[in-house]
């Protein structure tokens, strides 16, 4: 045997086949462990330099499109190839052929076989067998020998043998089309050299040519995100850790998007009213395509994929929150945009994020009700003179948590950390100047006299002793003075160094107990200067100022002095389009059809032969019966057709 | 043909008898009413269905019919769950908080209750299957069959009266309930049991029914869990993604695949069992093992190859591509490709015995991870069922 010869012999063996068939699953089974197409820094992070390049190396973060895994396909493709052309000459054959040439001492070596006398002439016999087998289904011939004997060679359920042809070649067509969509051809231009991925984050018209791709492209599959009101003629196809531009015949613009809710807040539906504009066409074409209803245009299907921000118009209202400010300064943005604030060392820039109107969120403390929307948030950088940032999500309306309701901000320093939660608590008006105005108060070292004189004398009321009170006022005047310079952090080193250890416990309850009464003081006198005369007081407003204290504690660990309230908002969204090209599509489908009617024929279509060998000298028939699929089924069917037969030639 | 049978009588031919004349009164009569039922529902509903449901529903009037007709209980069935379900839907009189008022509702055929009462059943047939195995009653193992009918009953009503639920909470949240782990798990239960039933009646043998049951009662376990633990089994509307006829005949579909290999790899229990000499005299023999076995891969494996492209004719027009390697579906190709090498050792090999029935076994793994694992511990596009 030639070298040739044997590898085509191993190519087309099933033992290859099954091998290819686990190698490919096993392969498989990597890119649903590994997460696929992440961003390449996720990696370096996860498994550090080394087994990044080495993982990188390999194609592991893109596994179905790496050239190692469309090698085993090839494999697969060759090996079923193969297998279809070494097979199917023999199996059409079997397919026509009765088998009509058969000896009475092969059909004696048979498994399944029985001998029957009978005394009716050979007309009868032959009109009764023949009329057995239509009945069931087999077709026959009939063969006379040179003894007088003769052989009706029958069979039934041939077309099992298609089954075989058909899945086999299924798989072939099946896979030929899936590599016409793949990416074989880019990778080619890869290779020599032609198309280079473009990983630098540059207007798409600034992408040079060797990353571009053309229209004449066969296959592809592309995003675009398309802010209302834009339009555009190129994609981006992602590569590995940077992408490609893909031109399209035609532009699009996007009119509206629309998201619907159901009335528990989860979204119903994703809309966007695209218009084509093709010199090819009239006019433009107008169409809305939403999530399972795309439209295809020029052989290339648009579909709604997702939505993001398509650079929002936001105002906010910017608390110094370490400052004696009791008034907050306007400010206006937009999502993708970058706001300066400030001026000097204390120059800060704010680049804003992203902005969503709707967040579903479940607050309820044990987790078990139910999620509702609370409301837009926004997310967004704060950055320093020093390029530090960090990382904010301000929600804008109060939620309400534990009962009490509350403006909630998220910071992070950097994007692995999870956000840590400041909340500040909404006033009776539901706003935030009723914080704010207790803290510029609190802050304010000028009224902090003010406040212990009038906090001194409604503690002391019963005492005339103006050294008791004016011991009782400089303590307050200490407490505040440490609490506006670092919350009670501040005065817990108050309590470390001046108080013995024993009595710290105890001292730590009488600080807590003076400073929430300023603060109340502090509460009235913030009221007074917002010209609110008499404020109204209830236990709502002592559960506030509890509220109020521990914010005010928080504020010195949130990063930044300022606080972004946000106001208003005029939304634009963004629609994320996918486009694709799949030439491949409709081989895959009719495949596929090809599939399932060879799965039906080979399983269902029971391959049964028949022989019945007429001994007119003897008076006897002999019976045989095989199936290239021996089992139980075929066990009772010869049972049957023996014991039939057995009445039908001995009546 | 039929000329030729004049001849001579047909008792004495053994001739086979034609399908449809095969088909008794009863026969006809129940696809006349299934039909027209079908028509009554879409002369009513018509204006809310477009071409593809329309089809669905008619070819759902067909399929049932034939299924009636090859498969004799299955009529008495499906007569049985319309009754209860129509029962059920009208006492509930248009309104959702019925279900507390209500006795019936509130104790036998409301959407939960009726399913508590298949978890109940299932897990009672399982357990009367076992004894009627080692105490070899065959009375026994006629109560332990009746307790699974019973079961199957409840359980499709129960997601019957759901389907009409979710339509009470409000038009457009209403769907087939196939959509959450929850649901799909009960459609699980009932029809990897449905399968056994037949094959039961098939092979006339009532000694697997506590092996098969043994994996509908796991399934029976996680749907207590999930409702007890988790609270998951409340209707919640549709994301986008799902809002799509394929999902009436892809979920189904699949469910076919899974129950017929989670089926396959309980006989294969007992098969291993068998051939290490164990309850040799209360089951089956070997060949009828391992005759089952195949058949209930090869079901499963045609409908789990018409539902993977079913599932991606469906990805084509929700996600852009109709196959996007995303963890479900490449877990359905390892899935599709392990019963492809199965079935290839089979029939081209010949390959019997054990080593097969190890294989069906440990299939039944993958085929759970594909299932269940990939929803617990891999992201991806199918997120629908999450934990």
């Amino acid at each position: 045997m030639t070298n040739s010869k044997r590898l085509y012999e191993l190519l087309s063996s099933m033992r290859f086949a099954v091998s290819v068939l686990t190698v490919l699953g096993i392969a498989s089974i990597i890119g649903t462990v590994l997460k696929q197409n992440e961003p390449y820094a996720n990696y370096v992070i996860q498994f550090g330099q080394f087994w990044f390049e080495m993982f990188e190396m390999m194609g592991l973060y893109d596994v179905y499109h790496s050239a190692w895994f469309l090698v085993i396909l090839v494999f697969l493709v060759t090996s079923t190839s193969l297998c279809i052309y070494r097979n199917t000459p023999l199996m059409l054959k079997e397919l026509r052929a009765y088998r009509e040439q058969v000896t009475e001492k092969s059909l004696r070596a048979f498994s399944h076989q029985h001998e029957y006398a009978t005394s009716q002439n050979l007309d009868q016999t032959k009109q009764d067998l023949s009329h057995f087998l239509t009945v069931r289904g087999f077709r026959f011939r009939t063969v006379k020998h040179k003894d007088g004997s003769e052989v009706i060679a029958a069979k039934a359920g041939s077309y099992q043998r298609l089954g075989y042809i058909f899945t086999h070649a299924a798989i072939v067509i099946i896979c030929i089309g899936g590599l016409m969509d793949g990416n074989v051809p880019l990778k080619v231009e890869e290779l020599l050299g032609n198309k280079t991925v473009e990983s630098r984050d540059i207007p798409a018209s600034e992408v040079p040519k060797k990353s571009r791709l053309s229209v004449s492209n066969l296959s592809f599959r592309a995003n675009m995100t398309l802010p209302e009101g834009a339009s555009a003629d190129v994609a981006f196809q992602r590569v590995r850790d940077g992408y490609m531009v893909q031109e399209l015949p035609f532009s699009i613009a996007l009119t509206d998007f629309r998201i619907e809710h159901y009335p528990t807040g989860q979204p119903k539906s994703f809309e966007s009213d695209l218009v084509i504009i093709d010199p090819d066409l009239k006019e433009p074409l107008k169409q809305t395509i939403s999530v399972n209803h795309p439209l295809i245009y020029k052989g290339i299907a648009i579909y709604q994929s997702d939505f993001q921000d398509g650079g929002t118009q936001l105002n906010f209202n910017v608390w110094g929150i370490l400052s004696t400010a009791s008034k907050a300064i306007p400010l206006a943005g937009n999502v993708f945009g970058k706001t300066a604030f400030g001026e000097g060392l204390g120059a800060l820039q704010l680049e804003f994020i992203d902005f969503r109107k709707f967040n579903i969120l479940n607050l309820s403390p044990d987790g078990k009700g139910k999620p509702h929307n609370v409301g837009p948030n926004v997310t967004f950088k704060v950055r320093d003179s020093e390029g530090q940032a960090k990382e904010y999500v301000n929600y804008m309306q109060p939620l309400q948590l534990d009962g009490g309701y509350y403006f909630v901000s998220g910071m992070r320093s950097t994007p692995q950390e999870e956000f840590k939660y400041l909340r500040i608590p909404a006033d009776s008006n539901f706003e935030m100047q009723g914080f704010m105005q207790t803290r510029a108060v609190l802050f304010n070292k000028g009224l902090h006299q003010e406040i212990a004189r009038r906090f001194a004398s409604k503690a002391l009321k019963s005492t005339d002793d103006v050294n008791v009170k004016s011991k009782f006022e400089a303590s307050v005047i200490q407490l505040l003075g440490a609490f506006s310079e670092g919350g009670f952090a501040e005065i817990a080193k108050l309590i470390d160094a001046s108080v013995p250890k024993a009595q710290r416990e105890a001292a730590a309850q009488t600080y807590i107990k003076i400073i929430t009464g300023a603060a109340f003081e502090a509460y009235q006198v913030g009221q007074e200067r917002a010209g609110i005369k008499n404020a109204k007081v209830d236990e709502s407003t002592q559960a506030f100022l509890q509220d109020s204290l521990n914010a005010i504690s928080d504020l010195f660990f949130y990063g930044e002095p300022i606080y972004l309230q946000m106001t208003k908002f005029e939304q634009r969204e963004a629609s994320g389009l996918q486009l694709t090209r799949s030439p491949g599509k409709n081989l895959v489908y009719s495949g596929s059809v090809l599939l399932v009617l060879g799965i039906f024929a080979m399983i269902y279509i029971r391959e049964r032969r028949i022989w019945l060998l007429i001994k007119p000298q003897q008076n006897k028939v002999l019976f045989a019966m095989s199936a290239n699929r021996k089992n139980r089924d075929f066990e009772i069917e010869f049972n049957r057709y023996q014991s039939q037969l057995s009445a039908l030639l001995q009546r | 043909m039929a000329t030729k049978q004049n001849r001579t009588p047909a008792n004495i031919n053994n001739d086979p008898v034609p399908f449809f004349s095969q088909l008794g009164w009863q026969d006809w009569l129940y696809a006349i009413v299934l039909m027209a039922s079908t028509i009554f529902a879409y002369a009513k509903y018509s204006q809310f269905m477009d071409i593809y449901e329309t089809t669905f529903l008619f070819g759902a009037g067909i399929v049932f019919s034939v299924l009636g007709w090859c498969w004799k209980p299955f009529r008495l069935l499906l007569v049985g769950i319309a009754a209860l379900s129509l029962f059920s839907i009208n006492l509930y009189q248009g309104d959702l908080e019925s279900v507390n008022r209500v006795f019936f509702l509130k104790f036998l055929i409301g959407s939960q209750t009726a399913v508590m009462w298949m978890n109940v059943l299932f897990v009672l047939a399982m357990l009367t299957y076992w004894f009627a195995l080692f105490a070899r009653s065959a009375f026994t193992g006629k109560v332990a069959t009746s307790l699974t009918w019973a079961a199957v009953l409840m359980g499709f009503v129960g997601l019957m009266v759901r389907w009409y639920e979710s339509y009470l909470i409000a038009p457009d949240v209403g769907h087939i309930p196939l959509s959450n782990l929850y649901e799909v798990f009960i459609l699980f239960c009932l029809i990897t049991s449905l399968m056994y039933l037949y094959y039961e009646q098939r092979y006339a043998t009532k000694q697997l029914g506590g092996f098969v049951l043994l994996v509908v009662s796991a399934a029976v376990g996680f749907i207590l869990w999930y409702t007890f633990s988790r609270h998951a089994n409340g209707i919640q509307p549709l994301v986008p993604a799902l809002q799509s006829y394929w999902m009436k005949i892809h979920v189904p579909a699949n469910f076919v695949g899974y129950g017929a290999f989670s089926l396959a790899a309980m006989v294969a229990s007992a098969y291993l069992l068998v051939n290490k000499g164990i309850l040799v005299s209360r089951l089956p023999s070997t060949d009828v093992l391992d005759d089952l076995m195949y058949k209930a891969i090869s079901v499963g494996f045609a409908f789990f190859t018409i539902a993977t492209i079913l599932g991606a004719v469906w990805a084509a027009e929700a996600w852009g591509g109709y196959w996007s390697w995303d963890a479900k579906e490449t877990w359905a190709l390892i899935v599709w490709l392990n019963y492809a090498a199965w079935l290839h050792l089979r029939l081209v090999k010949g390959l019997r015995g054990p080593m097969l029935a190890w294989w069906a076994l440990i299939g039944l793994l993958v085929t759970t991870f594909a299932f269940l694992g990939v929803n617990m511990f891999l992201s991806g596009l199918h997120s629908y069922g999450t934990l």
